[in-house]
């Protein structure tokens, strides 16, 4: 079964695509969610970067989190706020990422909601930019140049939102 | 028909709370206690309604005072069909332009058509037919119209209950009916089907309008809603930053009744409330 954080955002969307790949999925919103054994992956959706961290700390799910994915067998997937999550290093963020994923973002770097845009694999809101990309982590794919989707291993990061736009080879490729 | 990217940024929102705020202060407080956006106004709606004269959009440079501290969608208000303050909301580069009955409105007859600009509109909505007159011109995003200001639940509660009626009752329709329940709507049929299939609106829906206290606002996350906005309830309270904070975590575990109770504890004194059937202005009725 695979969990989506549930604190805020878009979760209901990768419920959607999980549901049409025909994989088992549940919300996650708190510590005892997400120490389930069952639990074989974790979503951290878009949506908003400052109120997800500040409830992962709140409600204690940071520790969880981290300690889940130093399984190598369990998968982990950020988009948009989500990759800002995992990532290492956000120098525009008020608080600690969680440093799972070795690179670095920068959020909102293509500028405000005017400078959002679609693509046909994938929907950039206020979007972050990945700006370095750490030893061990895989460029998968570019736009314009720029890594838009990266791995390290287990832990997967997107700048852009495939569930938007009813892309679900992303999700099929990791999960 | 839609703006799309505006229909992901309101997705992008759900789940969470966006706070009206009137200084970069208030806005600070407000990102610091996990609000999703917030909503730059000139004066919150409980002082629009207790000073009344005409109430406008936000002057610039408070605008831009409010975008320098805050790094979440930064929206703020137009009055209804005045396109040319919404040209200089998206000039200044807001996220979201609220096209709002809580302001004075400006034109009579119509709505601003917001088809036209980039930038996506939120409006408010009493039935199912007014959201999909503002989703045909362009809206990316709807929420009720509660009676700001008051302090009171009950209207946002009304247009909930009313919404989700009406999109039940396009269930059970055939296809000369929904033709007609189109037409009485004043909206073209292939948007009602969408809403028939969908079994709610094509756009996210979220809360707006009285809602005061923790437990309103899992009442109306309850009620289905995809969030919630917070107008005077935050900062006509006694304690903004702690209220502002105890109706984001009531709108993530609006399920969970116990945790309410914990976080409903030690807020201190809410904002004063207004009953309905005292009101002079009922800023719900505006809009067409």
């Amino acid at each position: 079964m695979i969990g989506v954080l549930a604190l805020q955002g878009g979760f209901r969307e990768h419920m959607e695509v999980l549901a049409m790949l025909e994989l088992e999925a549940c919300e996650v919103r708190t510590r005892e969610e997400l120490m389930r054994p069952e639990l074989i992956g974790l979503i951290i959706p878009g949506g908003e970067s400052t109120v997800m961290l500040k409830f992962i700390d709140e409600f204690g799910l940071r520790s969880a989190i981290c300690a889940r994915a130093q399984h190598p067998e369990f998968t982990m997937y950020g988009t948009c706020a989500g990759l800002i999550l995992l990532a290492k290093e956000v120098p525009n963020l008020k608080g600690e990422p969680l440093g799972l994923l070795d690179v670095t973002v920068e959020r909102n770097a293509y500028g405000r909601q005017l400078d959002s845009f679609i693509t046909d694999f994938g929907s950039f809101i206020r979007a972050p930019k990945i700006t370095r990309v750490g030893e061990n982590v895989e460029v998968i794919m570019e736009h314009e140049g720029l890594p838009v989707l990266v791995r390290s291993g287990n832990i997967w990061g997107s700048t852009f939102h495939p569930e938007l736009v009813g892309n679900v080879e992303i999700h099929r490729k990791i999960f | 028909m839609f703006n799309e990217a505006g229909k992901n940024l309101a997705q992008m929102l759900k789940g969470g709370v966006i706070m009206d705020v009137t200084n970069a202060e208030q806005a600070a407080i407000a990102e610091k206690a996990g609000a999703c956006a917030v909503m730059a106004l000139e004066r919150v709606p409980s002082d629009i309604r207790a000073q009344g004269g005409v109430a406008r959009m936000s002057a610039p440079e408070m605008i831009k005072s409010i975008q320098a501290v805050a790094t979440i969608p930064v929206m703020a208000k137009v009055r209804i069909g005045h396109t040319m303050e919404a040209k200089i909301l998206e000039a200044l580069n807001v996220d979201f332009i609220d096209e709002s009955e809580v302001l004075t409105p400006a034109d009579p007859f119509s709505h601003v058509d917001k088809k036209s600009f980039t930038i996506p509109f939120v409006c408010g909505a009493t039935n199912l037919g007014e959201a999909l007159r503002r989703i045909s011109e362009g809206a990316s995003m709807i929420r009720t119209k509660g009676e700001a200001g008051t302090g009171n639940v009950i209207e946002a509660v009304r247009h909930i209950k009313t919404m989700k009626k009406e999109i039940e009752e396009l269930k059970s329709m055939n296809d000369e009916q929904l033709a007609n329940a189109a037409k009485e709507m004043r909206v073209d049929v292939e948007l009602v089907k969408q809403v028939r299939d969908l079994g709610r609106l094509p756009v996210v829906n979220f809360a707006a309008g009285g809602v005061a206290t923790p437990a309103d606002a899992a009442l109306c996350m309850e009620l289905g809603c995809d969030g919630v906005f917070v107008g005077s309830g935050i900062f006509k309270s006694s304690d903004p930053a702690k209220v502002a904070h105890a109706v984001v975590q009531a709108v993530i575990h609006y399920k969970d009744a116990k945790k309410l109770a914990e976080i409903s504890e030690g807020l201190g004194e809410a904002m004063p409330g207004l009953e309905i059937s005292t009101l002079d202005v009922r800023m719900q009725q505006r809009g067409w």
